[in-house]
Order: structure tokens, then sequence, then C-alpha cells
């Protein structure tokens, strides 16, 4: 597998707990957006879709890699091993339910990278990377929000009710990931600032549910998942298992 | 032109810097922002260029085939506009 | 658009003709003589540009075949994608993504190739979603293995490629310049096939079991892509005749069988023909014959997934219709008029 050319000091340096968090949400994210190929609502949205399903994949590979082979941790945990928040796991429902969950977690990830990418820890070399395509994928989302939030009346009913659905995983977000040194109560902060202000351009009214669930057991950082994440595990991880030290 | 309401753009991307931009091809988008964005998505997803226009199909003017002989002909018998025309003794550098 | 709406400005002559018999006189000469015109450009190997007068059925079958190739494209899209989410490894899982996306971008380019010529996208995708205009029958296979995925990408590509390189020089210069830029692109799409049967041929007895039953399977359908043999094929002699076509369907497959036989051996599997091999006389492979009657029935409907490919195309666009209808709403909201759309 290859060697990501971040930091190549030593990969030991790198916190594999944090390393899988950001690396699971990425990798189920784009596992996700996969789904959308051939029934994306127009042409030109299937290629953006896929742009940021590759660019999602690409950071996950190096992430995996960084703290062993990618295909093993993708293809051999289990689904109680998985650091992946609950947000990303979600199934895609309809095109304003994915945009919600661009959303809300492109904003997240967009401004999480950029404080990674000024800093100096083991994931500053990734995320100055990934932080331009990160970019991207909050600016396609905002664009998508605004136009579903302010089109139609069906078009803001469903980008509403997408919204609410998907309100009660954002919490997780910001719960602190050990060996990510980032100030998680200020990253909250700046992420609901833009978020209600894009909603409010979109005419879309900041939802007022709880933003976390309120089973005390935790949740998808600590390995516990929603119902669909492990039919969308078995069908991912299938082939792979049943031809046990294949290569392909 | 349109695709449920959304018309169809011109896309003109430049390849490198100092070169100027070429039609690409075109596309569908709802609006000139999302239409650069598709472009963006379409026809630089190989990093085929550093700078891209979006134009709607419907503003351009073209000249019409049925033009062409008043329009292009009459360049053909002006050959002193190009360089070739002249003739300059040899040895004669940075003309 | 205006080249479109200038593109049927051709025809404009003897639209206006009054009626009286000298005017229609003057609107056959003036068409005789734009006749003269094109046929000129098209034996000088010039191209024939979306402004031009052409005849009418040359506009007709360009736009037939355009469509056909634009339509298989975003159908073709289907058998692969089924297999993006079980992918074996995530780098396969990163190149068939990537793939997929590539078949949405030429049905893009096809579809704007085919919008030079006075035809909407919207209108063609109705054609398609209503069945009168097909897609190649090649996508109305299944994708049973993961091998499938392999094959199409060695045999469906590379019969595709075949077929492709010479429309590079196709007398409609959109269409010439649109299969330039696929052309590019899929170079990838058949080396990628290749190496995933490599991989499973050189693999565990499974994996090599794998890819040769995919390689059956597909071979013969592969075979059928380049269309009915000559002396049956209806449009060959006239697209031949204005250089959208530069090879017959026989030439071509008898190009591709060439190239994929040595292939076939260099992966370690056998193509599913006892007939097939070597004339040293012609120069050429022979095979064996082509079962025409599972073409037919397969074009007429009767494949095995014809009904799921376009149900699901259907699906998609229909599923899509609040998507596309919220931002052109936003789009009228927001840009009052300036946002491309055509001017009265």
């Amino acid at each position: 597998m290859s060697t990501p050319d971040t930091s190549g000091s030593a990969t030991a340096a790198v916190p594999v707990g944090a390393a899988l968090a950001l690396a699971d949400d990425a990798l189920v994210l784009s596992h996700r957006l996969g789904e959308w190929a051939g029934s994306a609502p127009v042409l030109e949205e299937e290629v953006a879709l896929a742009n940021i399903a590759l660019d999602l994949l690409g950071q996950a590979r190096v992430l995996l890699s960084l703290v062993g082979d990618e295909d093993e941790l993708a293809y051999l945990r289990e689904e109680r091993s998985f650091r992946n928040v609950q947000l990303v796991e979600q199934p895609n429902g309809d095109f304003a339910h994915t945009i919600a969950r661009q959303l809300y977690f492109s904003t997240y990830q967009h401004l999480l990278y950029a404080r990674l990418a000024s800093g100096d820890g083991p994931f500053a070399g990734l995320a100055a990377k990934a932080v331009k395509e990160v970019a991207y994928h909050r600016d396609h989302a905002e664009h998508w929000t605004l136009r579903l939030g302010d089109g139609t009346p069906e078009s803001h009913e469903r980008m509403s009710r997408a919204c609410e659905a998907l309100w009660r995983y954002t919490g997780e977000l910001f719960q602190p990931v050990e060996g990510l040194d980032v100030d998680h109560a200020a990253l909250e902060s700046a992420w609901l600032e833009s978020v209600a202000d894009v909603l409010g351009r979109a005419t879309l009214a900041v939802p007022s549910g709880p933003r976390t669930g309120a089973w005390s057991a935790g949740a998808g950082r600590q390995g516990l998942h929603t119902e669909p994440f492990g039919r969308m595990l078995a069908e991912m991880q299938h082939l792979h298992r049943s031809h046990p030290g294949a290569s392909w | 032109m349109t695709s449920d309401g959304w018309p169809l753009w011109e896309v003109f991307v430049r390849s490198r810097r100092g070169l100027s931009h070429t039609h690409a091809g075109s596309l569908h988008a709802p609006d000139a922002e999302m239409a650069l964005r598709n472009a963006r998505d379409l026809y630089t997803r190989r990093s085929e260029g550093v700078s891209i226009w979006v134009v709607p199909s419907a503003a351009i003017t073209a000249s019409s085939p049925d033009e062409k002989d008043p329009f292009f002909d009459p360049a053909a018998d002006k050959p002193y506009r190009h360089p070739t025309f002249y003739e300059i003794p040899e040895g004669v550098k940075h003309l | 658009m205006t080249a479109v709406t200038a593109g049927t400005a051709g025809s404009a002559g003897t639209a206006g003709g009054a009626g009286t018999i000298g005017a229609a006189d003057a609107a056959a000469v003036e068409a005789a003589a734009h006749e003269a015109v094109f046929d000129a450009a098209v034996a000088a190997d010039e191209r024939i540009e979306p402004r031009d007068w052409m005849p009418e059925a040359y506009r007709a079958s360009l736009v037939r075949q355009i469509a056909q190739h634009a339509h298989s494209e975003i159908i073709g899209m289907q058998p692969e994608a089924n297999w993006i989410t079980r992918a074996p490894s995530l780098r396969r899982k990163a190149i068939l993504m990537a793939k997929v996306q590539d078949e949405a971008g030429h049905g893009l380019y096809l579809y704007s190739a085919a919008e030079t010529l006075g035809t909407s996208r919207d209108e063609l995708l109705d054609k398609l979603h209503s069945g009168r205009q097909k897609y190649s029958s090649i996508f109305n296979y299944p994708t049973l293995t993961w091998a499938d995925v392999g094959a199409i990408g060695w045999l469906v590509d590379g019969a595709a490629i075949t077929n492709q390189v010479p429309l590079c020089r196709c007398s409609y210069g959109p269409y010439a310049r649109a299969m330039v830029r696929v052309c590019k692109e899929e170079s990838f799409h058949q080396r990628q096939g290749y190496e995933a049967l490599l991989a499973l041929s050189n693999g565990t007895e499974a994996q090599h079991a794998m890819a040769q039953d995919a390689v059956n399977r597909w071979w013969w359908p592969s075979l059928m892509m380049f269309g009915p043999p000559d002396d049956e094929s209806t449009h060959t002699a006239q697209a031949m005749a204005w250089k959208i076509k530069r090879h017959s369907n026989d030439e071509l497959r008898q190009r591709f069988v060439d190239i994929a036989a040595p292939q076939a051996d260099a992966l370690g599997l056998t193509l599913p023909d006892p007939d097939l091999r070597w004339n040293e006389e012609r120069g050429h492979y022979d095979f064996g014959p082509i079962d025409w009657t599972e073409f037919w029935d397969v074009l007429k409907g009767n494949g095995p997934c014809n009904d799921q490919r376009l149900s699901k195309r259907r699906q998609a666009h229909e599923d899509g219709a609040w998507v596309r209808e919220a931002a052109a709403a936003h789009a009228e909201k927001h840009t009052g008029g300036n946002n491309g759309k055509a001017q009265a």
C-alpha cells in the first residue's frame, strides 16, 4: 500500500483513534455518495457527486494507510470497530437529505481541516491538501441548500424536513476525539454560525430539536452505529470477505 | 434549449496561464454560478484548466454561414496584413 | 442556442417560398446549390459545422446515431454502478467510481453534440424514456459477479473504442470533437478492465473461474455490438457515404477479434468460440457464427435487463424532477431573467 507523504517522520506518531475517526467519516460518506451513481437528479450532478465521493475516498485511503493496510481496515473490521460519526452513515434518502448531510458534514470537515492544516500535528500535511477539496464540497452543499430551500414550495418542504431529520446527528461532530488537537467548542460555535447563516439565506429555519441522541452508551465515535450501517457494511465487505487472502 | 428550465451554457477553459480560453463544450445549469461549478466538475476533472468562463448559449451572436463570403473572403486579398508579404534583405535581424 | 436555430436556417429559403412556381423553382435551385457545397465539403474531408446547410436526412441520421450513443453512455452506467458498493478493494472502488463518472461525462458531451443539431436533451431523454430511441443492447445483460466489471472494461469498452476511434474523423465537427475527448478519456477504461481480469486470472482458483465465466458470457454480446452483418445493415452505406461512419460493421468486428484474441491468451483465459483460429491466408482470425436471433430478440426488448435498465433510468429522472424545478425556480427569483435563458 502507498505510503502517504504526510509527516513521513514516524507512523507511530499518528494517533490511531483519531486517524480512524477521520478515515471512517470519509470512507463511509464516500460509499453513501457512490450509491447515487446512475440515480442523480440530472447528469451534471452525477459528475459532481462522484467528484466529491472520489475526493473523500482518496482522503480515507491516505488516512487508513497511515495506521495500517487500507483494505484490511476497510473490509475486515466489524461494525463496532468503525469510528465514523453516525451522520455520514445515514442513508441517502431523497436529494434533500443527501444535501443536508453534505452541508452539515462538509462545513464541519472544512472547519476541522482548516485548523489541522494550520497546526503542526500529524494530520497537517493531509489536511493541507484535503482542505481545498473540502472547501469545494462545502460550496457545493451551500449552493444546493440555497436552491432547494428557496426554490419551490415542495423543495422548501423537503429541505426543511431533511435538515430537521439529520439535526440530531450533528452534536456528535464536536465530541472531542483523542489525538485530534483542536478546540472542539470553538469548532462547534463556528459550525453553528456558518450553518445558521446558510439556512437563513436559504429561507430555512435552524432546527430546534436536540443535537444528540439520548442514548448514554454513546454514538459512532464509540463504535455504536445506527441500524442501516450494518447493512451498508455487509454490502461493502461481502465480496472481499468471501475470498480470504485474495488479491484484486 | 432548456432541460426542465435549465438553459444551455457554453464553456470556455483556459488550459494554462498564458493561453486564451478555448471553447470546451456546453452543459445545462439553472444559473451562472451553478454553470461554473458544473463546468469545473465536467470539463476540468483531469486538471485540464486553470480558469473557466461560462456564457449563456443564447447570448452568443454568431456570423451566419450565408454571410461567409462578405465576412471572410475580403481578408483573403489583403496579404499585406501578414508578415510574409514583405521582403527583407538577408541578414537583417529582429524584424 | 444561436448555433442551433441557425443550424436549421439552411432550409429557410424553401420555407419562405410564397407558393408561386417561380419561387419554388428558385428554392430548388438554391437547395441544389447548397447540396453541391455540402457534398464537396464532405468529399474534401472538411468538417460540417452546426450552422452549415446540411441535408435533412444527414441531420436526422446524425441525431439518431449521437442520441443512441449518448443514451448508451448513461444506461451503461448502471451495470457497472451495480458493483461500486461491493468493489473488493479501495483502489478498485476508486477506479470504478471514476469510470462510471466518466460515462456520465461522456453522455453529457454527446447530448451537447446532439443539441447543436437542434434537438434538446429533454427531447432526447423523452425518446429514451418512452422507448422511441435505443441504446446499445449490450447493457441489457446483467453484471452477475465482480469479474463482469473487468470483462466489460476489456471487451465492451474495447469494442466501443474500436467503433469510436474512427468517429473522431466523422464529418460532423461537434460529434468528431466530442469523440476525441471521449476516446482520450476512455483509454483508461479498457486498461483497468484488462488489469482487473488479469488479477483474477492469476488469483485463486475461484477468482480464475469467475473471470472465465464472465468472459464466456460477455464475448458474444461484445461481437454483436458492431451491429448486424454488412449485408443486413440498413444505415451503413449512407452513413459511410456521408463520412459519419468510416468502416463497415464487419470490418470493425474483424479488427476487434484480431486484437482481442491474442489479449485473451495473455490473460490466460479462453474465448468461448471453438472456431476461433488464426487464418494465415487472410491474415485475420476466423471466428464462428454469431447468434443473430439473440441479438434481434434483445434489441426488441427481450434481453435479461431491458425493463430493469429503462425503469431505473425513468425513476431517476422522475425522482429528480422536483430538484430541477427547484433550481430553475430559484434562478428565476434571484437572477431576474439574467440566467442564460433565451431572450425573446
